[in-house]
């Protein structure tokens, strides 16, 4: 499981847990941020930050800040490529 | 309905009587933001409220009589965009207050009609449930279902309707269509009357999850299909938001508008002039040459055709500004732009408001209730005044024509009037910048809301919505023209010639006027202005472009400009350095009663525009000190 904002652009999982206030995650669990749901990474601002998410559909800008605390399980395809995993292996 | 979200429902104390009927008479129109819904709106009353391509733009609840399907007696409410009825914002409290009857003024809702963007069914539908435990009678409508289709999505509504309990009906509000479907449902109450005894009940709210299951449980069981991503969407974003394409994009679009609003706009502003000079010379030699004349033409018709003039480059501004927020591309700069607000403590989403503060502040103000957090939503609404609003146009646009020569900076695209048009801007965003950044290491010292932020797909704007908008407008600007500014100039004119003498009027430095603006002088000297710039200035703090119809009347009654036009009379009264700091002054000062009221409004008491009215005042008069003591000297 990792947070978010360390999936790479082009990566893909399943969200597991959100870890924020509740009004924040009530806001994004309306956009689709639950868990169960499949996120893929779309890209990211120029400045590097916000990154644009696709949710069920959807495409969500958020910043690191928030995506840090949207923790997720990288789907098998993606995974190999994580810096995160292949630090842990 | 489903059985897994039987209400249980509250009671709320002041029930109507039991057995109690009353014809329908109030209608309330609710939707996820982004859903169409102002679209909508529009479509059933035949208004034209704003609309746009990003989501927090309906922040007030609007009605209006439903003309758009023949129903004047029925009255539509529109409701702010939610995603739930969960009273985290502003805008969810005003829904819930309104929709259960406890928004004072307005009726309690008969009816509920409940608009979905078709194409995203797991979300919206997570606010159908909400809506539908209020126990009011709902249709549910699905929007944009020619898009859904074309894009390879598939939606049952027959299914759908026995499955939700509710009608339902596919329509687009953007072509009209399915307007029928509504107007059938209303009828159905026409004769048989609506129970008034109907308690009103507070909505009962699952968990976000709980609601999404339900959600999804629906469209399973009735065969949605969501439709395939919008390929052009992706790729343009991936050259709009592109690392380095992206800002460059953002930048030249900024400076293009500016271009085309000076190299477009100016000739079409002298044109018009030219033709408005003219009908006032033709009417002039039918009028007898006594007071009446001097009224009409050197007072009235000077004062106010040089607002007029303006129209056409407000009108491209607005016509840049409706295509750029039709098309989707205001959220991509919102993202583009966020790591900037950021540095400064404000919220991506104060950038919307301050955004639409370019047209007007108070419209942005108004906007600020999508802002959750309190203490940013007072910082965006302190800053936003120093966004260089339409108002400001033509003062700078005068000024420049006036003093700036026509220059070309970089070849044949850029010229030196647009770019020091675009400083103005600039200045003013600075000056905004630089306060909210002051009042987040002092007063308002927030917590930082998080930033989400839709990214919507990207729509051709449409030739009606973008004429309706200038129509609107051009609309208001006339309308400001015929009252404001007509009225003031119609002071200004009676206190210059003011006391009579005899059967003479007074010259205009022994008028009233006159010896207002000689005792004023002082305190404005030092900035390079004279005292009918002065008058100006004092005339301006009830709309700051009526500054221009001033001047107008001043300098159309003074014998020594009389023939002039009013850039060439200012060029001769002023220096370079005094015009300089008077823009400077123009971009700080917080001249506008309307903006002053809606803020009152907004934080319910006089202390923030009052500090506001100081504080920009106070800043204007400092920055155009400086800027004309340095100017005066090296110029």
């Amino acid at each position: 499981m990792i947070a978010l904002s360390e999936a790479r652009v082009g990566q893909s999982g399943v969200v597991e847990r959100i870890e924020l206030a509740e009004d924040v995650s009530h806001h994004l669990a309306h956009l689709g941020f639950l868990p169960g749901a499949g996120v893929e990474v779309l890209r990211r601002a120029p400045a590097g930050d916000p990154t644009v998410y696709r949710i069920d559909g959807v495409d969500v800008g958020l910043r690191n800040e928030t995506a840090r605390h949207i923790l997720i399980q990288l789907s098998e395809l993606s995974k190999g490529s994580s810096p995160v995993e292949a630090a842990a292996r | 309905m489903s059985s897994c979200c039987a209400p249980a429902v509250l009671e709320l104390p002041p029930a109507p009587p039991p057995g109690a009927k009353r014809a329908l008479r109030t209608v309330a129109l609710i939707g996820p933001p982004n859903a169409g819904k102002s679209t909508l709106f529009n479509r059933l009353t035949g208004l034209r409220q704003k609309t746009a391509n990003y989501p927090g733009v309906t922040v007030d609840h609007h009605s209006g009589r439903m003309k758009g399907i023949g129903r004047p007696d029925l009255t539509l409410i529109d409701l702010p965009g939610i995603y739930s009825l969960a009273t985290y914002s502003e805008d969810a409290r005003v829904a819930v207050d309104v929709l259960t009857g406890r928004m004072p003024g307005v009726p309690p809702p008969d009816v509920v009609l409940l608009v979905l963007d078709s194409v995203h069914m797991n979300r919206q539908l997570m606010l159908a449930q909400n809506v539908f435990s209020l126990g009011l009678p709902t249709m549910v409508l699905l929007n944009m279902a020619d898009q859904l289709e074309a894009q390879g999505g598939k939606i049952d509504p027959l299914l759908l309707s026995h499955e939700l309990g509710h009608p339902v009906a596919l329509i687009s509000a953007k072509r009209g269509t399915g307007m029928e479907l509504v107007s059938s449902y209303l009828h159905q109450f026409g004769h048989e009357e609506v129970d008034g005894a109907q308690p009103l009940r507070l909505p009962v709210l699952q968990s976000p999850a709980a609601s999404r299951k339900w959600a999804s449980q629906v469209t399973t069981r009735t065969n949605y299909r969501a439709p395939e991503a919008a390929i052009w969407t992706r790729r343009l974003d991936s050259v709009l938001l592109h690392r380095i394409w992206g800002p460059l994009i953002f930048l030249a679009v900024v400076v293009a508008v500016f271009q085309v609003v000076f190299s477009i706009g100016q000739p079409l502003s002298d044109g018009l002039g030219k033709v408005l000079t003219g009908a006032g010379a033709h009417v002039a030699t039918l009028l007898p040459d006594n007071w009446l004349r001097a009224l009409l033409l050197d007072g009235l018709w000077n004062g106010v055709q040089s607002v007029l003039v303006f129209l056409p480059q407000i009108l491209l501004l607005f016509l840049f500004i409706g295509i750029l927020e039709d098309s989707g591309y205001l959220a991509r700069a919102a993202l583009i732009a966020d790591r900037t607000m950021r540095a400064i403590g404000l919220n991506g989403k104060s950038f919307i408001p301050l955004l639409s503060a370019y047209a007007c502040a108070v419209p942005a103000i108004m906007a600020t209730r999508t802002i959750e957090n309190k203490r940013e939503r007072l910082a965006t609404i302190l800053v936003a005044p120093f966004m260089t609003c339409s108002a400001r146009l033509p003062v700078y646009t005068l000024i420049i024509a006036a003093f700036v020569p026509d220059r070309h900076l970089i070849g044949h695209f850029f010229g030196l009037r647009a770019s020091v048009m675009l400083g103005l801007y600039a200045l003013g965003f600075l000056a905004a910048l630089v306060t909210a950044r002051m009042l987040n290491s002092s007063v308002l010292k927030a917590q930082p809301a998080p930033f989400i932020l839709e990214l919507p797909q990207y729509r051709w704007p449409t030739p009606r919505s973008l004429s309706l908008r200038l129509y609107d407008r051009g609309k208001l600007f006339l309308k400001k023209a015929g009252t404001i500014i007509l009225a003031c100039t119609f002071v200004v004119w009676v206190l210059s010639v003011l006391p009579v003498h005899g059967s003479h009027f007074s010259t205009l430095t022994d008028s009233v006027i006159g010896h207002l603006g000689h005792w004023i002088e002082p305190v404005i000297h030092p900035l390079g202005f004279n005292w009918k710039i002065g008058i100006g200035l004092l005339s301006s703090i009830v709309a700051r472009e009526v500054i221009v119809g001033t001047l107008g009347t001043l300098y159309g009654v003074d014998p020594e400009t009389h023939s002039q036009g009013l850039q060439m009379a200012l060029r001769h009264d002023m220096t370079l350095a005094g015009a300089i700091a008077l823009v400077v002054f123009f971009a700080f000062a917080m001249q506008c009663t309307s903006t002053l009221a809606v803020v009152r409004r907004e934080t319910n008491s006089w202390k923030l525009p009052a500090l506001q009215f100081f504080y920009m005042t106070g800043v204007a008069y400092v920055a155009a000190l400086i800027t004309f003591q340095v100017l005066s000297r090296i110029l």
